[in-house]
C-alpha cells in the first residue's frame, strides 16, 4: 500500500505543476531564453582595440605587418617602441589591450626559413570575453599576413624550384589577469547548472514551503506518508522537468551556436540527475528552515542561486578569486558540476578524468539528502 | 476501565518548552464514539496537547494512548486509525474537488475502486455530486469545510481531531456541519474537537477546559453548568479563564 501513497502523492504534485500553466510555461522556456540571451551578449563584438607595438629592430617585415594592423579598421597603434618593458606599464593604466612584440630580426628569421619567425601577442582579458575576442582579431591578421606570404613566394618561384615551406609565424599568446578563457562554448555547462539550480532548489524550496504556510504540510504528516515519501513525491516530478529543461538547454547550444559536444550525453544527463538531486535536497533544506514562501524563496535565490552563478566558476574563475574565497567555492555544488559538464562537452573527457568530482557530489548528495529527510522528521525534540 | 476501552486515553502528559511548561500532566479519557470538547483559550497549551496526541510532537512526560496505541512508540499505527482536519484549511485549492478526495484515498491506502465508491457516496451526501470537477478554490468556505472533514473521514478512522474546523463560517453552516459530527459519531467515529464557539461546546458530550496548561474541568455540559451554577457553558468558560489571569 505504501506504492500507491507515493503514487497517489506524486500525481498530486504532477497536477500542481501542470495547473499553474504560467509557471509552467516559464519554467519550460526558460533554458532557451538563457541560453540564446548569454550566448548573444557574449558575442561582443570588439572595435578600436588599442594595440602597443614593440619592435626592437624595425625591417621591411615588422613594417608590412605593422600597416596590415593599421589597415585593420578595428586597431589603433597607440604605443611604439623598442623594448619590451614599456608594455606592464601601459596595461596597468589601461591604456593598451594588445601588445604586439616582435622579436629581434623578425625578417632575418622570416627570410632563413630554418627557423620560424616568432611574434608575441598579449591580451589585457581581465574581461575575458572581450579578450578572445580581441586575440582572434590579432590572430587573423597575422594570418592573413602568413597566407599572402606565401601565395607570393609561390607565384614568383612556380617555374623555379618549389618554395621550400610556407612562411611561417609562431605566435605565443598570453592572456594576462584571467588565464582561463571563458566563451559562449564555456558557458553553455554553467547555464545548465543556473537552470538546474533554479527548477530543483528554488521550485521546490517553493513548493514545500507553500504546503507548510498553508498548513497542508501538517497534514501530509499526520498521514500515513513518511517523510521520505514526501519528499521523494515532492522531488521526483521536478526532476523531470529538470530533465526536460537541460535537454532544451543542450539543443539550444547546439543549434543556435554550434557549441560542440565531444563526450558522453549519457554521462552528462546523469550528472545532472546527481546534481539536481543535490540541488533539490537543498531546496528541502530551505523550505524546512523557513516558515514562509517568500523567506524560502529568497532564501532559495541567495543561497543556491548566487553562489551558483559567482562563486562556481560559470562566469569569474576561481584561479583568478582571492585566496580566501577560492577554498569557499569548494562548498558550492555547482562548481564541481561545472567541471564535469565541461569536461564531458567540450573535452570528451569520462569519468576516469571526472570520479573526483563526481565522488564529491555522490557525497554531497548523500549528506543533503539524509538532512532533509531529518528535517521533515515531525519535530520530537 | 483499562486503556484499550478508551478510544483516547491521555495519563499525566507533559509538554515543555525550556523552561516553559505548554501542557502540564493532563489526565483524561475519551470513550469510543463519544463527541468530546477540547476547549481552552488561545494560549492554553491545546494546540500543543493535540500535536502529542497526533504524533508531531513528543511529550515531554507521561503517556497517551490513540486508538489502543501509544503515542510515543506506536506513531505509525496512530496515523492508520487517525483523521486530522486542521484550523487552516486542509485541502488543495488547485486541485478539483474529486482529485483531493483521490489524493487522500490514495495516501491512506484505499485502492482504486474504493476510493471511486466512497467518492461517488460522499459527493452525493454533500450535495456536490455536480461540482466534482470544479477546483476547491471556488468552493464557499463552508462548503470547503465540509468536504475536508468528510475527506478526512474517507480511510473511516476510529477517531477524527478537528482543530478548529468551523471558523469563519455563519451559524447556520456551522449548524449543518455539527450535523456532519454527529453522523459520524453515530457510527462510531470518536470526535475530538476544539473550538472557540462555545455554543458548539454544547453539543458535545463531554468538554474539558484547559486553563494554563492544565485541565480546569471536564464533564458533560450539564454537569459543569451545575457546578458552576451558571447557565451556560460559556460562563463556566469565562470565570475559569477569568481566574487564569488574575492568577498571573
Amino acid at each position: 500500500m505504501k506504492g500507491g501513497a507515493l503514487r497517489a502523492f506524486m500525481i498530486k504534485e504532477l497536477r500542481h505543476i501542470m495547473r499553474d500553466r504560467q509557471t509552467l510555461t516559464i519554467l519550460l522556456l526558460m533554458p532557451l531564453v538563457q541560453v540564446v540571451l548569454f550566448g548573444f551578449a557574449l558575442r561582443s563584438d570588439v572595435r578600436d582595440i588599442r594595440l602597443a607595438i614593440v619592435d626592437p629592430s624595425p625591417d621591411y617585415a615588422t613594417t608590412a605587418l605593422r600597416n596590415r594592423f593599421l589597415g585593420s579598421r578595428r586597431f589603433r597603434i597607440v604605443s611604439l617602441s623598442r623594448s619590451p618593458s614599456s608594455i606592464e606599464p601601459l596595461f596597468q593604466r589601461g591604456e593598451a589591450d594588445v601588445a604586439l612584440v616582435f622579436e629581434p630580426g623578425f625578417a632575418t628569421r622570416l627570410a632563413s626559413r630554418t627557423e620560424p619567425a616568432r611574434l608575441f601577442l598579449t591580451v589585457d582579458a581581465s574581461d575575458p570575453n572581450t579578450g578572445t575576442v580581441m586575440q582572434n582579431y590579432s590572430r587573423a591578421v597575422i594570418s592573413q599576413y602568413e597566407a599572402e606570404r606565401s601565395a607570393v613566394c609561390r607565384s614568383v618561384r612556380s617555374d623555379g624550384p618549389a618554395c621550400p615551406r610556407p612562411v611561417k609565424l609562431v605566435t605565443d599568446t598570453r592572456m594576462r589577469f584571467n588565464p582561463t578563457l571563458e566563451s559562449v562554448n564555456l558557458f553553455v555547462p554553467g547555464l545548465i547548472a543556473l537552470v538546474l539550480t533554479l527548477v530543483s532548489a528554488l521550485m521546490t524550496a517553493i513548493s514545500l514551503s507553500r504546503e507548510k504556510e498553508r498548513g497542508t504540510l501538517e497534514v501530509l504528516l499526520v498521514s500515513p506518508l513518511r517523510p521520505w515519501q514526501i519528499i521523494v513525491g515532492k522531488v521526483l516530478p521536478y526532476l523531470g522537468l529538470a530533465f526536460a529543461n537541460v535537454i532544451t538547454a543542450l539543443l539550444a547550444a547546439w543549434l543556435v551556436f554550434h557549441v560542440p559536444f565531444k563526450g558522453s550525453v549519457l554521462l552528462l544527463l546523469a550528472e545532472s540527475v546527481l546534481y539536481a538531486i543535490v540541488s533539490l535536497a537543498l531546496g528541502v533544506l530551505i523550505a524546512a528552515r523557513t516558515s514562509t514562501q517568500r523567506t524560502a524563496m529568497l532564501a532559495a535565490m541567495i543561497g543556491t542561486m548566487l553562489p551558483s552563478t559567482l562563486l562556481s566558476g560559470m562566469i569569474f574563475p576561481i584561479a583568478s578569486m582571492p585566496a580566501w574565497l577560492a577554498p569557499i567555492t569548494n562548498i558550492v555544488p555547482a562548481r564541481w558540476f561545472i567541471v564535469v559538464a565541461r569536461g564531458i562537452m567540450l573535452k570528451g573527457v569520462g569519468l576516469p578524468y571526472l570520479w573526483r568530482e563526481t565522488l564529491v557530489l555522490c557525497a554531497m548528495a548523500a549528506v543533503l539528502m539524509i538532512a532533509a529527510v531529518r528535517s521533515f522528521k515531525p519535530r520530537l525534540a | 476501565m483499562t486503556a484499550k476501552a478508551q478510544a483516547i486515553s491521555v495519563n499525566g502528559l507533559t509538554r515543555r518548552f525550556g523552561s516553559f511548561v505548554a501542557v502540564d500532566h493532563i489526565t483524561f479519557d475519551v470513550g469510543a464514539g463519544e463527541v468530546f470538547g477540547f476547549l481552552g483559550a488561545n494560549g492554553a497549551g491545546k494546540t500543543t496537547a493535540i500535536k502529542m496526541l497526533i504524533g508531531l510532537l513528543a511529550p515531554s512526560d507521561g503517556d497517551a494512548h490513540v486508538a489502543g496505541f501509544d503515542v510515543k512508540t506506536q506513531r505509525a499505527q496512530i496515523r492508520r486509525s487517525i483523521g486530522y482536519m486542521s484550523q487552516r484549511f486542509s485541502l488543495y485549492d488547485d486541485l478539483t474537488v474529486r482529485e483531493n478526495i483521490q489524493l487522500y484515498g490514495g495516501i491512506y491506502g484505499l485502492s482504486d475502486d474504493q476510493i471511486r465508491d466512497r467518492t461517488a457516496t460522499l459527493l452525493e451526501s454533500l450535495g456536490l455530486s455536480g461540482s466534482a470537477g470544479d477546483l476547491v478554490s471556488k468552493l464557499p468556505l463552508g462548503w470547503k469545510q465540509k468536504l475536508a472533514f468528510s475527506v478526512a473521514l474517507l480511510h473511516e478512522p476510529k477517531i477524527v481531531f478537528l482543530d478548529e474546523p468551523t471558523g469563519g463560517v455563519d451559524p447556520l453552516t456551522r449548524r449543518q456541519f455539527w450535523e456532519l459530527i454527529y453522523a459520524a459519531a453515530s457510527r462510531g467515529t470518536t470526535v475530538f474537537v476544539t473550538t472557540h464557539y462555545m455554543d458548539e461546546a454544547e453539543y458535545c458530550d463531554r468538554v474539558s477546559i484547559m486553563v494554563d496548561g492544565k485541565i480546569a474541568t471536564l464533564g458533560t455540559p450539564a454537569e459543569l453548568k451545575a457546578q458552576y451554577k451558571v447557565a451556560t457553558v460559556e460562563d463556566v468558560f469565562v470565570r475559569l479563564a477569568r481566574g487564569a489571569k488574575a492568577s498571573e
